[in-house]
């Protein structure tokens, strides 16, 4: 067993068992946690919770303008970022064969062109959002070593990828057509990396981000407030 | 809780943070730490486990607008709360525990946090509505607030308000003063005042300042009570909605002083509890009275403005229109934190006013910088001030005759920072400005 043999086998089974566990025992806890409910009587005419929460949920998908050229530049570096991720992730032909392999799900993959277009931006504002994080005052204070381990960790996918896709996709995906065993398991390894940190740091967002908004849509939307 | 002293505070805030009562430091620490264990419900572990340090909390925060120091970032403001989650309460807590992951929060830290927690912060919930992540952050410093007060580690005149409220159920009055002050009110002011009824339709309640400097706010609420038509009272069993215990953390006053409101409500049979021009007495008594029932309060619960709102809408009471521009001062309690943001645009409409917007209004108003205690605590006086500042320029810019707003404490907060300015501005009360123009 050489070391893709490793990252396609055991390292990938056991990454995922660990970001499937981790992320499910992370939300579980939360939720097993005390919960008081809201008895207080609703504002006259409020919607239902779930409405509340919805809304709650898309509102939180773009800035208040009043809150400053800031919030914009972040939102809009945010937005570069996690589209670019999921256009490379989703879209790239090799991964979307990948994902067929594991679960027999596919889709029609994205022009190598896309996927060249998405890494790119989405290196520059991770660069860009590492700069701000060690630039700005605020950002400095408030960041600790989950914000820096979750950025690398986040990045190198995209680098060791970067290595691999030095050729189309469709060279890639012809029969017997790898020539770099070893660039490909670095560059699987490094996304197992990024599976097994996930439930622990501040990546698990992709999943609080929506009860939290939620959370506090319900509470302010039951007082008739306009989230 | 009734010795006070002052402990050295680490290099950063202020030079001492204020103590109370003979606790040992390992015993101050453990009931904060306790206090915060029992407040980490879903809802907070789900707020502190969704952030992702972007920092746009600190563009809403006025402490952080006026001063530019990253100190007033507001989920900074939140950093022991946060450590002692992820030490004693997150999923992943022993883990973290036992790999030494995060610096379990010192006392010292606390104390150096107290100035953050009570002085910089009015809960005002403007940085909740900035979070992309939704994160109430005003409400999870309420929670650390709870831990404060345990540790003995208020700012000391807030514990005075708070030692004096639970004596006397206010920190303005004892209650036996209570008929003599609306009776001096009454003569002052040639208005009938109802005191100790022992029926009644609505109990009336006050805000401290009402009973103190302000009565005239109290002659205002009785001139148009009067036009009603209900009957109403204000009693000493339960007169004074500002509810110091929720902005100090004291839970058990917090308690204490809403129950006296409502449960004096159904000992005259009144069907609405009717709170004062006052933000923080309409969270507590609104919208966490139900905590103390176990389920919706027995009595209606209404804010001064919903009040004339709905009388002026139902026609019994009517106002000569005043004509002219004014700007509106949202009050965070009342509009970002209550969801009264067209009720005193109504009322305000009723007065004939052109309404000319602040450029931060409504749910993205900027605080008036006293919230939370913030305007009592009179250490906190010079950041208080330096809010003042841009409150002042964006009401300058609207070019409105007239500037109101809807909460006796913001009010008393603009004038104290407009003294302090040499400002002319003077805010005026929505309350006022309908009772001298009843028809």
């Amino acid at each position: 067993m050489d070391l893709l043999d490793f990252a396609r086998g055991p390292g990938l089974w056991i990454s995922l068992l660990v970001f499937c566990a981790g992320s499910a025992w992370r939300l579980a806890a939360l939720w097993r946690r005390p919960h008081e409910r809201d008895h207080s009587p609703p504002r006259e005419g409020v919607p239902g919770a779930a409405t509340l929460a919805a809304r709650a949920i898309v509102r939180g998908m773009w800035p208040r303008r009043r809150f400053g050229q800031a919030a914009a530049v972040v939102t809009a570096n945010g937005y570069v970022m996690h589209v670019g991720l999921a256009l490379v992730a989703f879209g790239y032909a090799p991964h979307v064969a990948f994902i067929r392999r594991l679960s027999g799900l596919h889709w029609p993959a994205l022009p190598d062109a896309v996927m060249a277009l998405a890494a790119a931006a989405t290196i520059v504002s991770m660069l860009f959002a590492l700069w701000l994080r060690l630039s700005d005052a605020v950002l400095r204070q408030i960041s600790g070593a989950d914000d820096h381990l979750s950025w690398a960790l986040t990045l190198l996918p995209l680098l060791t990828g970067m290595a691999v896709a030095a050729e189309p996709s469709s060279a890639l995906l012809a029969p017997g057509a790898l020539h770099d065993r070893g660039a490909l398991a670095v560059h699987l390894l490094s996304f197992e990396l990024l599976l097994l940190w996930f439930p622990f740091g501040k990546l698990m967002h992709a999943f609080t981000f929506a009860l939290s908004r939620g959370a506090t849509g319900i509470r302010l939307g039951h007082r008739g407030v306009e989230t | 809780m009734n010795v006070s002293q002052k402990a050295a505070s680490p290099a950063g805030m202020h030079k001492t943070a204020d103590r109370q009562g003979t606790a040992s430091d390992a015993d101050r620490l453990q009931a904060a730490m306790h206090s915060f264990v029992t407040d980490f419900s879903r809802t907070v572990g789900l707020h502190l486990d969704a952030c992702v340090r972007c920092g746009l909390c600190a563009q809403a925060c006025h402490f952080y607008l006026a001063t530019g120091d990253a100190r007033y970032t507001p989920i900074h403001k939140l950093e022991p709360f946060r450590r002692a989650w992820q030490r004693e309460a997150s999923p992943f807590a022993p883990l973290v525990r036992a790999l030494g992951l995060v610096k379990a929060p010192t006392l010292a830290e606390l104390e150096q946090w107290q100035a953050l927690i009570y002085d910089a912060c009015t809960m005002c919930g403007r940085c909740t509505t900035a979070c992309p992540m939704g994160i109430d952050i005003a409400e999870l410093i309420r929670d650390a607030r709870h831990g404060l007060y345990k540790a003995g580690l208020l700012p000391e005149r807030l514990a005075l308000m708070d030692r004096t409220a639970r004596q006397w159920g206010s920190p303005a009055t004892p209650p036996e003063d209570l008929p003599d002050i609306l009776a001096e009110v009454a003569a002052e002011h040639g208005v009938a005042i109802p005191c100790d009824l022992p029926k009644a339709d609505l109990l009336v309640t006050a805000a401290p300042a009402e009973l103190g400097e302000h009565t005239q706010a109290l002659a205002d609420a009785a001139k148009v009570l009067n036009r009603v038509g209900m009957s109403w009272t204000l009693h000493r069993d339960g007169f004074d909605a500002s509810n110091i215990g929720f902005n100090n953390g004291d839970l058990e006053l917090q308690q204490r002083l809403t129950r006296a409101l409502i449960d004096t409500a159904l000992k005259i049979g009144a069907h609405t509890v009717l709170l004062p021009e006052c933000g923080h007495a309409y969270g507590a008594a609104r919208w966490e009275a139900a905590r103390w029932y176990g389920g919706p309060p027995p009595v209606r619960v209404i804010h001064m403005t919903e009040f004339l709102d709905e009388q002026l809408t139902a026609g019994r009471i009517h106002v000569r229109p005043l004509g002219g521009t004014a700007t509106f001062h949202d009050p965070c309690q009342i509009v970002r934190r209550g969801g009264l943001e067209a009720a005193a645009r109504r009322v305000l409409a009723a007065l004939g006013f052109e309404l000319r917007e602040l450029a931060d209004h409504g749910v993205a108003g900027l605080c008036c910088g006293g919230g939370g205690g913030v305007v009592s605590n009179q250490r906190a006086a010079p950041l208080r001030h330096k809010v003042f500042t841009i409150k002042a320029l964006q009401v300058q810019a609207t070019g409105a005759e007239r500037f109101v707003t809807s909460c006796g404490q913001c009010r008393i907060t603009l004038e104290m920072g407009a003294r302090h300015a040499g400002s002319a501005l003077r805010p005026l009360s929505l309350l006022e400005l309908v009772a001298g123009q009843l028809d």
